[in-house]
């Protein structure tokens, strides 16, 4: 591994970690802000990515791997840079969630948890996101889109595919 | 502002929540945000401010119901270690959502509560741990903090007085498991959400093993006019034991799902046919889940249960955090079933055995019994499964995956058997 492959967080983004980690008893507890950042800055959590924040925080890699692997909103592979998800559980179930991400699935092409060749979107069926009176939910790059629909999805794939920002 | 004569009372903590811009703090401070605090900094005291809360008879709106003031009081003093004030804004329950609102419209009355409660209890540091799905709510939330920090009403010597306290939001990251309030503490110690033995409980040793309240969005919010009405108004809304509002997250099979906050003993009919414009389909529910997908099920013979927590005991099931999920004659429940064993076996943390296997078998099970490729075996080992994780574990969540299978079993055991016909025959 050459020196350039090794992730650093910017000197901002260090100045950031020193005030937050003031906040806790602990510097542990900075732990999941800061992988947090780490993902927004490097896109997913590479392992070099989880040794840099271990060696940030002072922790052993072995903590940080217990957490990026419990939770699931940390991302240890690339994915793309349109995260579909959509809720499955009950109550979008009951209003029609399973029928909409199937639609997304072939409309795509790919199956859950899958990134489309162009690397434009990644796939995911997730659980209770609390949003269930706006039933079915999908999320894109985790925000909220309630009452979606195929209409709603078709027209979101167009957008992205000409080069919109969503 | 809200009325002093408990009779008149219909809203608390979602008293001003369709004002427009209620998330700012020169909107909010025009509806009486803050405008009690001075008085509850300057002339109350824990005891005071704690008997209070006791004689509200405010039970913990997140699921347990347990009495706030009670909690409050197991919290030793001068311990010489810091005391730590938790808010869980982790709201997983599916079907839950009452708290994303609160702090998405109305986050000043959280801080406000919250900023009462740290007062009370001698806080330092106070924390919001909301999941890490709710973005958009952490951002309105930080900017309110940010805002209140401006205007000396968090921070050093709050509004000139003795009293400093600090608040961080601190984001969840997909875990079910860390709504459980010490697998929350985990989390929030930056570690993997996996649930403590109780004792010790948290008001004793929580947080870095420092005495440690948390409380749920909905109960801090409802802090600020309880202590500016008086406990002995919020006692008289609602029902003796149940006493004020409560919120309620309808969602499913209804015209209008949305949060619907009402006096406690309102029945559940009245909430579905006046609040929520009735059933998509038929004109009774088939199923209601009352508090969340781990309380069990009740049907249509308790479609004019009084809201309380006794009341939907009495009827076998429980309050939970007032998330009702509504199922109307289309729902198929063996496939809901699957769903949530789905669910269960997904967040399942994986500590104890029971309910880590346990999910697991039930989940492939279910998905078998759902496909139409169950056996008569397959409901016998379902059936003992759920029963033998549950009461076996460190936390409740295999009771709550037990609720589902059982529910199903007992209420429609020949569409269960339809579907082992189905293929097999």
């Amino acid at each position: 591994m050459s020196g350039l492959d090794q992730p650093r967080f910017s000197e901002e983004r260090l100045a950031e970690i020193d005030a937050l980690v003031k906040r806790y008893p602990h510097p542990k507890s900075a732990l999941m802000p800061v992988l947090y950042m780490a993902q927004q800055d490097f896109g997913f959590l590479s392992m070099q990515t989880q040794q840099m924040v271990a060696d940030v925080l002072s922790l052993k890699l072995m903590e940080v791997r217990e957490v990026v692997t419990f939770y699931t909103m940390f991302r240890e592979q690339p994915c793309g840079t349109h995260l579909l998800e959509i809720c499955t559980n009950v109550s979008c179930m009951l209003n029609g969630a399973d029928e909409l991400f199937e639609h997304m699935k072939d409309t795509l092409g790919i199956q859950a948890g899958e990134t489309t060749e162009d690397g434009l979107f990644t796939i995911a069926e997730v659980e209770c996101a609390g949003a269930c009176a706006g039933a079915p939910l999908l999320q894109v790059n985790n925000i909220y889109h309630e009452k979606a629909t195929a209409a709603d999805v078709d027209a979101l794939i167009i957008k992205v595919r000409a080069g919109e920002v969503i | 502002m809200i009325s002093s004569d408990p009779k008149q009372v219909q809203r608390i903590c979602f008293y001003n929540i369709e004002v427009e811009n209620m998330h700012k703090l020169e909107v909010a401070k025009k509806h009486g945000a803050y405008e009690f605090l001075p008085t509850v900094l300057n002339d109350f005291d824990t005891d005071r401010i704690i008997d209070e809360v006791k004689t509200s008879g405010l039970r913990g709106r997140g699921g347990a119901g347990f009495p706030t003031g009670l909690k409050w009081s197991f919290v030793p003093r001068n311990t010489g270690k810091p005391t730590y004030l938790l808010c869980n804004a982790d709201e997983g329950e599916p079907g839950t959502f009452k708290d994303r609102d609160i702090m998405r419209f109305d986050p000043h009355l959280l801080i406000e509560g919250m900023v009462m409660a740290g007062f009370a209890l001698g806080v330092k540091d106070a924390y919001i741990y909301i999941r890490g799905e709710f973005l958009h709510e952490t951002n309105v939330m930080n900017a309110a903090i940010e805002e209140a920090y401006a205007a000396n009403l968090l921070g050093e010597n709050i509004l000139g007085t003795k009293y400093s306290m600090n608040l961080t939001v601190h984001r969840g990251a997909g875990a079910y498991i860390c709504g459980e309030e010490t697998a929350l503490i985990e989390s929030l110690e930056g570690k993997s959400g996996r649930p403590r033995f109780k004792p010790p409980f948290p008001a004793v040793e929580g947080f870095y093993s420092s005495p440690t309240v948390v409380n749920n969005v909905e109960t801090l919010t409802t802090i600020p006019a309880i202590l500016e009405h008086g406990g002995a108004w919020h006692a008289a809304i609602g029902k003796p034991n149940n006493t004020g509002c409560k919120i309620f997250s309808v969602s499913g099979h209804v015209n209008k799902p949305g949060n619907y906050e009402v006096p406690m003993g309102t029945s559940l009919k009245t909430l579905i046919e006046d609040y929520c414009g009735g059933l998509q389909h038929g004109s009774v529910p088939k199923v209601v889940i009352p508090g969340g997908s781990s309380t069990p099920w009740l049907t249509a013979e308790h479609y004019e249960v009084p809201l309380t927590y006794d009341d939907i005991m009495k009827a076998g099931s429980f309050l939970g955090s007032g998330a009702i999920i509504v199922l109307d004659e289309t729902a198929d429940v063996v496939a809901v079933t699957r769903r949530l064993s789905h669910f269960y076996a997904h967040e399942s943390c994986g500590q104890c055995t029971p309910c880590r296997e346990g999910t697991g078998w039930v989940e492939r099970i279910m998905n078998r019994v759902d496909a139409g490729h169950g056996t008569q075996a397959d409901i016998k080992t379902l059936k003992d499964a759920s029963t033998h994780m549950a009461g076996r574990t460190i936390c409740a969540l295999a009771e709550g995956a037990a609720a589902p299978v059982l529910s199903m079993l007992k209420h429609f055991p020949e569409e269960v058997q339809a579907k082992l016909a189905e293929k097999s025959s």
